[in-house]
């Protein structure tokens, strides 16, 4: 990692418009952090670069506003019994190692291929990744949503029992979310995967919050509560690291942390309201929007790399504008979702109790 | 005799003004003395621990103060059996 002395002197000045913006931004993100268990880095940092910050310090900021807003996240959702914090520290520690191996992974293209390489690496692996498992979550949903069992309890996949089935002696571990023994040689590589990309595209929930789905066998809630300590694990040894090089604008980090506290603890709430089927439905939806969005950079990146004929400087910047557009898309959808969700369900259980108080009054 | 049910509960109107001022003013502080945090939060080093500790209190402090103002909006979890 560049180590920026002094960094200080290249942060921003910050104004109310970009204060607001910041706080809007954070709000958004923490929202739909709280009901999936992450999501919102993906806008945060371009948002920030958007505002004349450097491309590491808004990674470096983004990431010490994301483990205090886990943090928060998860104890507010650990008070409605969804949170595994032994599967969540296992996870959070391999995971911290990907977080590693992924930073180095990019500093070595980075450092053979340049910007433009990296660039082109990130959005490869958005597209690569959130095409696969984005898929496969939406269409689980879909599946789910269709076959009107959203109310039954969810299935654990075949993969998942498989999982559970294989006992190594000396590495298996009772998981509470699992309500099963787990060797955790497979929990390792699962969290591993998490962290790298989480180095790569800032969401490592991803890959975490379906790999404790169909993998491990957690259900859908839990899976998304325990992604919060797996982002805390990741975000602290992640925020400590940039902060040694001096690379984290606090300034930053905590307007957008005012904004998602707000967000998260909202989010949170909102989970106790839905059918876990709208967790997959709302992380497979932003998934598969954020991959448009990425998937049209591809040919920016490409292009300056000279893997394709050039593109004119116009077509460049209405992909760029365009794919900052979906992003930003991506993420309201999601907010709307939960949002709505969140109103239906506080309207009917305001109609249930005023109903019930009602009855009680006409017995009494 | 009809025992009153203590379905109505307080809301935390205290708490969420006790920590809403203690995060303004965290907030107050944080921006008018921007110039002398930057200063010191980017030294590297020991000096790496001063972000995370910020990033704890603020937590803290404006965590409370958004779970109680939630609260006293009337925006709570719905009251249901836990999940298992």
């Amino acid at each position: 990692m560049h180590d920026i002395v002094g960094a200080a002197a290249n942060f921003i000045n910050l104004d109310t418009t970009k204060i607001l913006y910041l706080f809007f931004v954070g709000f958004v993100g923490g929202l739909v952090s709280g009901f999936i268990g992450s999501g919102g880095a993906f806008v945060l940092t371009p948002g920030m670069m958007s505002l004349g910050v450097p491309g590491l310090v808004a990674v470096a900021s983004n990431m010490c506003h994301k483990f205090p807003k886990a943090l928060v996240g998860a104890l507010k959702r650990a008070k409605y019994g969804q949170v595994d914090v032994k599967l969540g520290l296992v996870m959070g520690v391999s995971a911290e190692a990907g977080v590693l191996y992924g930073a180095q992974i990019q500093e070595n293209i980075k450092r053979a291929w340049g910007d433009a390489g990296s660039n082109l690496y990130v959005s490869v692996s958005f597209v690569v990744v959130l095409g696969i498992v984005g898929t496969y979550v939406l269409l689980d949903a879909f599946k789910t949503h269709k076959s009107g069992n959203a109310d039954a309890e969810e299935k654990v996949t075949k993969v998942a029992r498989w999982v559970q089935s294989i006992k190594i002696p000396g590495t298996m571990v009772y998981f509470k979310s699992l309500n099963a023994r787990v060797s955790i040689l497979f929990t390792l590589p699962l969290g591993f995967a998490t962290g790298m990309l989480a180095a790569t595209i800032a969401v490592g929930g991803f890959v975490g919050v379906p790999s404790l789905i169909y993998v491990l066998g957690a259900p859908s809630l839990m899976a998304s509560a325990t992604e919060l300590v797996i982002a805390f694990v990741m975000g602290m040894g992640g925020s400590f690291k940039y902060a040694l090089h001096g690379l984290v604008d606090i300034r930053l980090a905590m307007i957008i942390l005012a904004g998602s506290l707000f967000g998260i603890q909202l989010g949170a709430i909102g989970t106790t309201y839905v059918k876990p089927v709208m967790i997959k439905i709302v992380m497979g939806s932003i998934m598969v929007i954020v991959l448009f969005s990425r998937a049209l950079m591809v040919p920016v990146y490409s292009a300056q790399l000279k893997l394709i004929n050039p593109l004119s400087e116009g077509l460049v910047k209405t992909l760029k504008t365009t794919s900052f557009g979906i992003m930003i898309f991506a993420l309201l959808f999601g907010a709307g979702i939960i949002l709505v969700s969140l109103w239906k369900g506080l309207r009917s259980e305001r109609k249930t109790t005023t109903k019930e108080a009602l009855e009680h009054g006409k017995v009494l | 005799m009809a025992t009153k049910k203590s379905g109505i509960k307080k809301k935390p109107y205290g708490k969420a003004i006790l920590f809403g001022l203690i995060a303004s003013v965290l907030y107050v502080v944080l921006l008018t003395h921007q110039d002398l945090i930057n200063t010191n939060f980017t030294r590297g080093g020991l000096y790496a621990l001063l972000p995370i500790a910020t990033a704890f209190i603020f937590s803290f402090f404006h965590g409370s103060f958004t779970g109680a103002f939630w609260t006293v909006l009337g925006i709570e979890a719905k009251k249901k059996k836990e999940v298992k």
